[in-house]
């Protein structure tokens, strides 16, 4: 593995250390470590059925490792549940309901995160208006588009304040110019909220220079560190050959 | 787990239930319809042939509406059970299923609101059901309609939680028609729900003898028995254990990552 100026600092917001898992005799994810600091977007390169998938499921405890471990903002992620309290997810695959209203779901989500109604009233507004969906709360999801869907769901992810957001490739779907907003606005979110973020994707174009960035190829990382630093490491003109390049190293 | 979150988590799954459960109307219509067709057609047609003599927890000839009013309730419980079951094949399949799981909570307790959430609609279709059976004509003890609630309630526990049981082990919704056919037919006609154990007896010993197993069976007695005011101790530990048994089984079939033994292997898709 590569690791250039990789993220390794004891109070990160996520902590991986070794952690493996199977799909009966087909390995999914070989002995994965790395850190996520707070402020930033940090980006999980990989292709189609790299791991991303597998390791977010562990990472959300829907999944259960027989390696490692996970710890988020210092609480080990295990039998207890305090950890997954602090975090956030926008699922690869629609997590709404799509006959409830937007604010529905959101209060729905608020009861599951024990969110006192005051608090989720508060925080529903401050959410929706921050993703421009105030005008649409009392509308059913059914109604929305894709746009709409994934900006709700990434206020939904982010509606208790988590410490840390998994995004499994939420752009998936939706038009350029939805996707180039979507991107912008969570990386800002990232500067502005301290909010440490996971982002797995397969685009190369939503990562941006000064991002850190983790290669998984084959279940495998196989480059750590800033976007930047790394390509350069790489010897190569651009991300897209230095992603080619990683994975032809670590094959 | 604090008793604020729990009782929040616990409150935001049952009033999700209850919001999707009043936008279909189609579904509280079914409910009644199901078993008031029986009700009025079935049990009226046989009224003449099936009359019963004196026996517990009857104090009297009962006709044989009289009769029939508690195995259609399970009925009412069973579907309603079947219905969550499928609700939860849809939910996982729309991936509400997985945001349920990834919160902050034990997952027995979040299986647990999601079946009491269930159980708490099958009880205003159960109410509902017996002030229309009244309008037609089949008065039961009013007092019993208090008595049977804590039984209605277990009972739909445990009807509940063989429906979570099923909802962990069927993949896709296509399969669903299945249970229609190995579960809710064979549990329903091979039980007391619709004729007394003694009268299975005297047609087949078999019969007699799968009825007497089955704990749906336990289930109608024990709200026979309850809208009476009576109680029926044997019956009572049958659903009991079957509760706990059936929801111990869900709570251990729905870890996803127990679905890619090595035998199956393959990734999700």
């Amino acid at each position: 593995m590569v690791a250039v100026a990789a993220v390794n600092d004891a109070t990160a917001a996520l902590a991986v250390d070794n952690l493996s898992f199977s799909y009966g005799n087909k390995p999914a994810l070989s002995n994965v470590s790395f850190n996520v600091r707070s402020g930033a977007a940090t980006m999980l390169l990989g292709l189609n059925g790299s791991g991303k998938t597998t390791l977010f499921s562990l990472l959300t405890r829907l999944f259960l490792s027989p390696t490692g471990s996970v710890t988020i903002d210092g609480v080990k992620l295990g039998a207890g549940n305090a950890a997954l309290r602090k975090v956030g997810i926008v699922f690869q695959q629609m997590t709404l309901d799509l006959d409830l209203t937007v604010e529905q779901n959101l209060r729905y989500f608020a009861a599951l995160q024990g969110m006192n109604r005051r608090d989720a009233e508060v925080r529903i507004t401050e959410e929706l208006t921050a993703l421009d969906l105030n005008d649409r709360r009392k509308d059913r999801v059914r109604t929305l588009n894709g746009g709409h869907r994934r900006r709700l769901e990434i206020a939904r992810a982010l509606l208790h304040q988590p410490r840390l957001l998994l995004l499994d490739e939420p752009t998936v779907g939706l038009d350029i110019e939805t996707r180039r907003t979507l991107v912008g606005q969570l990386h800002d979110r990232a500067g502005t909220d301290g909010v440490a973020i996971l982002w797995a994707t397969h685009l190369i174009d939503e990562i941006f220079e000064d991002d850190p960035l983790i290669i998984l190829h084959q279940g495998r990382i196989v480059a750590d560190g800033l976007t930047g630093t790394l390509v350069a490491s790489a010897g190569a003109p651009d991300l897209s050959a230095a992603f080619v390049h990683f994975r032809q190293a670590g094959a | 787990m604090n008793f604020s979150h729990a009782w929040s988590a616990y409150w935001g799954v049952a009033w999700r239930e209850m919001l999707r459960f009043f936008r279909q109307r189609e579904r509280f219509l079914a409910a009644l319809v199901r078993p008031l067709v029986w009700l009025v057609v079935f049990a009226a047609g046989f009224r003449a042939a099936l009359g019963l003599s004196i026996e517990e927890p009857y104090e009297t000839y009962t006709t044989y509406e009289i009769y029939i009013v508690p195995g259609l309730i399970g009925m009412v419980q069973l579907f309603n059970g079947m219905q969550s079951s499928l609700s939860m094949v849809y939910d996982r399949e729309m991936g509400s299923m997985r945001l349920l799981l990834t919160a902050p909570l034990p997952r027995w307790f979040l299986l647990l609101s999601k079946l009491s959430a269930g159980v708490f609609v099958s009880l205003l279709q159960v109410y509902a059901f017996l002030f229309i059976a009244r309008a037609f004509g089949v008065y039961l003890p009013l007092d019993g309609f208090v008595y049977v609630l804590p039984v209605l309630i277990l009972t739909g526990l445990m009807l509940g939680a063989l429906g979570l049981l099923l909802s962990s082990v069927i993949t896709q919704i296509e399969n669903f028609a299945g249970v229609m056919n190995f579960v809710i037919f064979p549990m329903f006609f091979l039980s007391t729900a619709l004729y007394p154990l003694w009268k299975m007896a005297e047609s087949s010993a078999l019969l007699e003898g799968i009825c007497a197993f089955n704990p749906f069976s336990h289930a109608v007695e024990l709200q026979r028995f309850a809208l009476y005011g009576k109680f029926n101790g044997p019956a009572l530990l049958v659903v009991g254990g079957c509760t706990v048994l059936f929801f111990l089984a869900a709570v251990w079939s729905f870890n996803p990552s127990r679905r890619f033994r090595p035998s199956r292997g393959g990734p999700p898709a």
